[in-house]
């Protein structure tokens, strides 16, 4: 007889998920691409905002998800247009020569 | 003979089971690529099928919206940009995996089992904190009653911040005119 499915593994996924995205973000050197494995993060926490939420009989984390897509929009929009204006600069958007801050 | 219940449990199990191992195994494709193109074609994937496990989780209303903003309004965003700037796909020129970045993947699966640790300690437990059940939980209704009476102010502070994105990309995106 199979029981319900426990929470931990939805955590697990969220966690395997979220190591996905933070591998990505320190080996990749493309900034659209760190900009697409920081979303898989976000979404990892996602997952773990709603299993928590679901477990704990609670609403509020939908809300927190809610809010936090809408945060990422926000980024997603300036932070492509940052890019873009970045290339338009130097040419490129390879993190590593963007060094514009370096000292 | 199974009876309903146990039939819909084990339904769960399959879809949470695939579109979990669809999810991983997307992401990981997703950050293996070297075309980007590919890359974000995969991330869409994984956005799907993430979509599928809120479904399991009575999360109806949040998994349209993932569908809805993230595979639909973010990734369109992204491949914009993605073929707006031309991309030199990133070369298999020699010692491309480097020790830092060895020593920064290893670091991170670190991570891996430390949240993994943290989240088997939990106690657990469930509360009935909402009062709502399981079912009607994510509809949008309940979702919508939340937004509006609890978190009526977050959600207009929410709305500001988006109007600040939206001004702000148009500004940066802007040719200056010298």
């Amino acid at each position: 007889m199979l029981q319900e499915i426990p929470t931990s593994l939805y955590f697990a996924l969220s966690a395997a998920l979220f190591t996905i995205g933070a591998i990505g973000v320190i080996t990749r050197r493309n900034a659209i691409i760190v900009f697409m494995c920081i979303e898989l993060m976000l979404n990892g926490a996602n997952l773990a905002f709603i299993a928590a939420g679901s477990m704990l009989g609670s609403i509020d984390g939908m809300v927190f998800v809610f809010f936090i897509m809408t945060v990422a929009a926000a980024e997603a929009a300036i932070g492509l247009a940052i890019f873009v204006l970045i290339f338009r600069q130097k040419g490129t958007i390879n993190v590593d020569e963007i060094n514009l801050l370096k000292g | 003979m199974m009876d309903v219940g146990a039939i819909d449990i084990a339904f769960r199990w399959v879809v949470f089971s695939v579109s979990g191992l669809v999810a991983v195994l997307a992401s990981l494709m997703m950050v293996t690529r070297r075309n980007p193109i590919h890359s974000a074609l995969w991330l869409i994937v994984a956005f799907f099928s993430l979509a599928v496990i809120y479904l399991t989780l009575h999360a109806q209303f949040i998994a349209v919206a993932q569908v809805m903003v993230y595979a639909g309004a973010i990734m369109m965003l992204i491949i914009f940009v993605i073929m707006l700037i031309q991309l030199e796909i990133e070369s298999t020129r020699k010692g491309r995996i480097t020790g830092g970045k060895v020593i920064g993947a290893f670091i991170t699966v670190i991570l891996f089992l430390e949240i993994g640790a943290v989240l088997f300690s939990f106690p657990g437990g469930a509360g009935k904190a909402s009062g709502i059940s399981a079912t009607e939980m994510g509809s949008v209704a309940s979702v919508g009653i939340a937004l509006y009476g609890k978190y009526l102010f977050p959600f207009e502070i929410a709305s500001i911040l988006l109007l600040v994105g939206l001004v702000g990309a148009v500004v940066l995106a802007r040719r200056r005119q010298e």
